[in-house]
């Protein structure tokens, strides 16, 4: 399946923001096997004094720009085509939950992909006993790890209640998860601490979906939005694979990778600190237009 | 109490009659044998030949100079955590250089070995992948920054300044407790330790056998400077702030080597090079001594929310734009964990085993390791694997297995098999003993000596001594340490006399060109000059307010009524006899001058607490009335002393003159409220004579005028004439002054846009005529001045 994908995000500022300075993770990256870059382009405007475009820790495309004048707002827009091709329904290769661990310590190695940073606690997760306990009233002793994440994501979704009033982007999970509302990233982070929590290594996912139009109706420009899901290590012969708690399915083409990271800090689509003193307004649409028939 | 050392012998002095060191522990003044370490013989023939009360003395001398210099540290188990007297032990530790140099030997290649393990850990990480160190490990400390994986320090090097906790076995032989990595302190309190000591013993003790610290400071501080890219471009340490525990060992290093002292707001990195903003511009900075955690350092990057940081600064080391000490991340090599597998390390990285070992350690995430401490919990001091203070420290999360969280689980056994890898087991090790004072004689009580060592182009050099910490009590166990105690000089003794060494090398003349003021020191000076002028206003209000009270005998007497509703607007409330306004702003002050501590003299500082103090008590006894008037006439001549050291001592550097930019402003400001509410008609009667009394004035009106106080021979001498420094028109004229000497003051002849601001100001007053002088005119005033201080911040302070 082949997208063009477009964002534009806009942020004015009340007052002149004063050397802005922020570092972006909104193109999409490459995965070996599962999805390719075909062009990307992300533009900024005003145009930057500085301006680096590499990879971070994790591997993912990230942009950092910072402005030596204040600016009184920054427009970003990303084009990109991408072809998706997951493969369709994979074996349950993974590794019955209770060996997890063993196969984790006999890990060695502390790149990206290692299971080790996806453990234990990280800026925005932490291993809380309410979600731990929740974790393990839904998963079966004899399951294979992708099953426990399965259902897991399954439980999470019939628990919790999509809300975009109910929290904001700095919600800590567990206030989330003790309100069962929230957004994407709530169901992620509260589905990332309930995996962490029973040994399970777990990870963030940031990037777009396509969202197919009520039927009868045509597809809106626009109306998709950037969404996160989540990614969980089940074993050495599985190794990674992606969930969707907020819509209670593995991923397929429909999710288009941006960032992976432990949680929302390592991969917030703009993170960055301004010498501000007012509020700050932000407009953003995206549109996921797919070039193949479904 | 009758160890079998026990060296009551009729050959040594009283003072040692109670020393008796524990069986099964080393001392540093008795070996194993009993017989008195020869190093130490000469100090202690010396003190044997005073009186107790005659070395009481010499002890205090130490704490005086101490007090006197201001060394003071923040203990954080109290919060806010208050100022301490630097606690020191006036007693030094002996070592005899022969036997120091061994350590040093063993500490080098420990240095060596962790700069090492770093590279690996930020690079390669082969470590990780042969085995030899847990991935889970690394990737769990908080420390081990994954921004940085793969950037390679301009340098060249990782750590630069690396310090070690050490102590001495029962069987006498040396071992590590601990590494500093991420940002070693001590060093600062080591010179101040051996300031004290001279202080003590300079009549007493011949000193030309000891080494010197000097020549370490001098060698590192050339090492800093000599880093890559460092031409044209400064030496900086960063502090986290004044709240910071060891802030005065930062104020005083930077003093110490000539070093910039910054805070991260100080900084900003533009087009990958890392600026120190200043009243000049952004200046770039080749070298960055850190005393700030690595995450802290860039929000950007790092901790988000982290308000210590510079956003941008990862970016500007990952372009290898500036040397830091140490490289962000070794923090990740304080880990606790770590001790357990650097032995092994040693030998797979160098094919040598540790010269000198570390406190013996056993992670719990490996089963053969988890037993045994399971076994032997009652012996072993259980902690995070990932924590990273010393087992020392006080608030340590370290805790004897045995005793630990009783109760909480259901044993020990148990907890340590549900968290293992979260946990270590370390060795309950024992410590050394030396002489510490108690009451009139020496007693034996628990050490370790912190060593600490400097790269430099010929390799580690170590600071000879200098710092020792003594356990509070006689329980010689590691653990005792967590209780506090006090802190020792080290010496460091040869058998001849050492070469001299001081930071100068000696009889030359070293001019050196002054550097750009920060502009958020300048800043702080700026409103210091402020506060302190608004702090004189308030006690001369303050005075008038109580002596029109027991002239008019009511407060609702239209005199003090116009005067408390003057203060009022101020934040004056008259119902108190000294307002806590005034106490509020002189805190405001308080605050400022602790933030350039390293650009003040210790008497100015001294002279400002000593108001504080002062004004404290005060205004918990002061009565209204003539007691109050009283107390605030004392208040006036502390304040004003205060000024007089300023104005008098302080060398007219860029720092001067915000600082007197800030009092002119203030005065400027202050006297246009004044005269606004006094002169307006519908003020009382004798309202100019309390602006005169206000103003300070008084003689001078009586020699200038005839007659009382008018509305017109007021505005006349307290804002039109050029020769009252409590004039409006003499305070423009002198900012005028100073904005002329500020960067840019005259540019091609023609004046700064702070001065343009100026101008109008102040030739308006040179011609104005009293009569003519409304009271619009002096509000308008006020709101020039706004700008002008608007202005002041806008061309130099950000």
């Amino acid at each position: 399946m082949r997208y063009d994908i477009t964002l534009q995000v806009d942020y004015a500022y009340d007052f002149a923001s004063d050397h802005a300075r922020n570092l972006l993770h909104l193109l999409p990256r490459g995965i070996a096997g599962r999805q390719e870059v075909v062009a990307s382009r992300l533009g900024v405007d005003p145009a930057p004094q500085e301006r680096w475009d590499g990879p971070d820790f994790f591997g993912n495309p990230t942009t950092w720009i910072a402005y030596h004048e204040p600016i009184e707002s920054i427009s970003l827009s990303l084009k990109a085509r991408t072809v998706q091709n997951t493969p369709a329904s994979r074996m349950d290769l993974s590794s019955r939950f209770g060996d997890l661990a063993a196969e984790i310590a006999a890990c060695h190695g502390l790149g990206p992909e290692a299971p080790h940073h996806f453990r234990g606690r990280s800026p925005r997760v932490a291993p809380d006993p309410e979600m731990t306990a929740f974790a393990c009233d839904h998963i079966g002793a004899g399951m294979s790890t992708r099953q426990a994440v399965q259902a897991l994501g399954h439980a999470l979704h019939q628990e919790m209640t999509f809300d975009a009033e109910a929290t904001d982007v700095r919600t800590p999970t567990a206030e989330a998860f003790a309100q069962r509302r929230g957004v994407c990233q709530d169901f992620s982070h509260v589905m990332i601490a309930c995996l962490r929590g029973v040994g399970i290594p777990a990870g963030y996912v940031s990037g777009f979906l396509r969202t197919l139009p009520p039927p009868g109706k045509p597809r809106l420009a626009g109306a998709d939005a950037m969404h996160a899901w989540v990614r969980a290590w089940c074993g050495t012969d599985m190794g990674w694979v992606e969930f969707d708690p907020t819509n209670d399915t593995f991923v397929r083409d429909d999710h288009i990778v941006v960032a992976y990271g432990r949680d929302y800090a390592d991969v917030s689509p703009v993170r960055g600190t301004l010498r501000s003193t007012g509020g700050q307004h932000t407009d953003h649409a995206v549109d996921v237009l797919p070039l193949d028939p479904a | 109490m009758s160890g079998q050392r026990a060296p009551s012998r009729p050959d040594l002095p009283p003072l040692l009659a109670g020393y008796r060191p524990q069986p099964g522990v080393a001392d540093e003044l008795f070996d194993a044998k009993g017989a008195m370490r020869p190093v130490w013989r000469p100090l202690i023939d010396h003190l044997a030949k005073l009186t107790p009360e005659q070395i009481e003395e010499h002890f205090a001398r130490g704490r005086t100079y101490l007090r006197d210099a201001g060394v003071y540290f923040r203990h954080y188990a109290t919060t806010p955590a208050p100022e301490r007297d630097w606690p020191l032990s006036p007693v030094p530790v002996l070592i005899h250089e022969t036997e120091w140099e061994a350590i040093c030997d063993g500490l080098t290649q420990r240095a060596d070995l962790l700069e090492a393990v770093m590279a690996d850990l930020y690079g390669p990480a082969d470590l990780v992948r042969d085995g030899h160190l847990p991935a889970e490990l690394v990737a769990g400390s908080p420390e081990w920054l994954r921004p940085l994986v793969g950037v390679k320090p301009a340098s060249g090097h990782f750590l630069h300044l690396v310090s070690f906790e050490i102590s001495r076995n029962p069987d006498g032989s040396w071992f590590v407790i601990g590494d500093r990595t991420q940002a070693p302190s001590g060093a600062g309190f080591a010179l101040e330790n051996r300031m004290a000591t001279t202080r003590i013993f300079n009549d007493l003790y011949p000193r030309e056998n000891i080494h010197r610290l000097a020549g370490f400071f001098r060698s590192f501080r050339d090492a800093m400077d000599g880093l890559p890219g460092t031409r044209n471009r400064r030496t900086a340490i960063l502090t986290p702030g004044p709240n910071n525990a060891s802030y005065f060992e930062h104020t005083y290093i930077a003093r110490y080597l000539g070093a910039l002292l910054l805070e991260g707001e100080d900084i900003m990195v533009r087009d990958g090079a890392v600026m120190v903003r200043t009243i000049e511009g952004p200046q770039p900075l080749g070298t960055l001594w850190r005393r700030v955690d690595a995450d802290y350092m860039d929000p950007l990057e790092l901790q988000e929310d982290s308000q210590l940081g510079t956003p941008g600064l990862v970016n500007a080391v990952r372009l290898g734009n500036v040397n830091l000490i140490n490289a962000l991340g070794s923090g990740v090599l304080e880990m606790r964990a770590l001790m357990a597998f650097l032995p092994k390390i040693s030998k797979v990285l160098t094919g040598q085993a540790l010269r000198l070992p570390n406190i013996a350690t056993w992670w719990c995430g490996q089963p053969k390791e988890r037993a045994y401490v399971k076994e032997n919990a009652s012996r072993m001091m259980i902690a995070g694997a990932l924590a990273h203070d010393l087992p020392l420290d006080i608030g340590a999360t370290t805790a004897l297995g045995g005793a630990f969280r009783s109760g909480a689980k259901a044993s020990i056994d148990a907890w340590i098999d549900e968290e293992g890898p979260l946990l270590v087991g370390q060795e309950l090790v024992t410590l050394s003993t030396a002489p510490a004072w108690r009451d009139g004689v020496l007693v034996p009580h628990p050490m370790t000596v912190r060593v600490t060592a400097a790269r430099t182009p010929r390799g580690w050099t170590f600071m000879p001594g200098g710092y020792a910490r003594i356990g509070a009590s006689d329980d010689a166990t590691a653990l005792a340490m967590q209780r506090g105690g006090t802190v020792a000089d080290v010496w460091i003794v040869a058998d001849a006399p050492v070469p001299h060494e001081t930071l100068l090398a000696p009889g030359t003349r070293q001019l050196v060109e002054p550097e750009p003021l920060p502009s958020r020191a300048a800043e702080n000076l700026y409103w210091l000059g402020r506060y302190v002028e608004r702090t004189e206003t308030a006690f001369r209000l303050v005075r008038a307010y109580q002596l029109r009270l027991l002239e008019a005998g009511s407060p609702d007497d239209p005199g003090p009524a116009h005067l408390a509703a003057f203060m009022a607007a101020i934040d004056l409330d008259v119902a108190e006899a000294i307002p806590s306004g005034v106490a509020a702003t002189l805190a405001a002050a308080g605050a400022c001058a602790g933030k350039v501590r390293d650009r003040f003299s210790v008497d100015g500082w001294a002279a400002l607490q000593d108001l504080s103090r002062t004004l404290d008590q005060m205004a918990a006894t002061a009565r209204p009335g003539d007691d109050a008037a009283r107390a605030t006439g004392v208040l006036l001549r502390k304040v004003t002393g205060f000024s007089g050291l300023v104005h008098e001592n302080m060398y007219r550097f860029a720092g001067w003159r915000f600082l007197s930019f800030g009092r002119a402003v203030e005065r400027a400001d202050a006297l246009a409220a004044i005269l606004a509410s006094l002169t307006d008609p519908p003020a009382p009667e004798g309202a100019a004579e309390i602006a005169v009394e206000l103003g300070d004035s008084v003689m001078t009106h009586r020699r200038r005028y005839r007659g009382k106080a008018t509305r017109d021979s007021v505005l006349d001498l307290l804002a039109l004439d050029p020769n009252n420094p409590r004039a409006i028109l003499f305070q423009l004229n002198e900012m005028l002054t100073l904005a002329t000497s500020m960067p840019n003051g005259r540019h091609d002849g023609r004046p700064s846009a702070l001065m343009r601001a100026i101008l109008p100001l102040q030739a308006r007053l040179a011609v104005a005529e009293p009569e003519a002088l409304t009271v619009d005119d002096l509000l308008d005033l006020r709101r020039d001045l706004v700008a002008v201080s608007d202005l002041l911040s806008s061309e130099y302070l950000r």
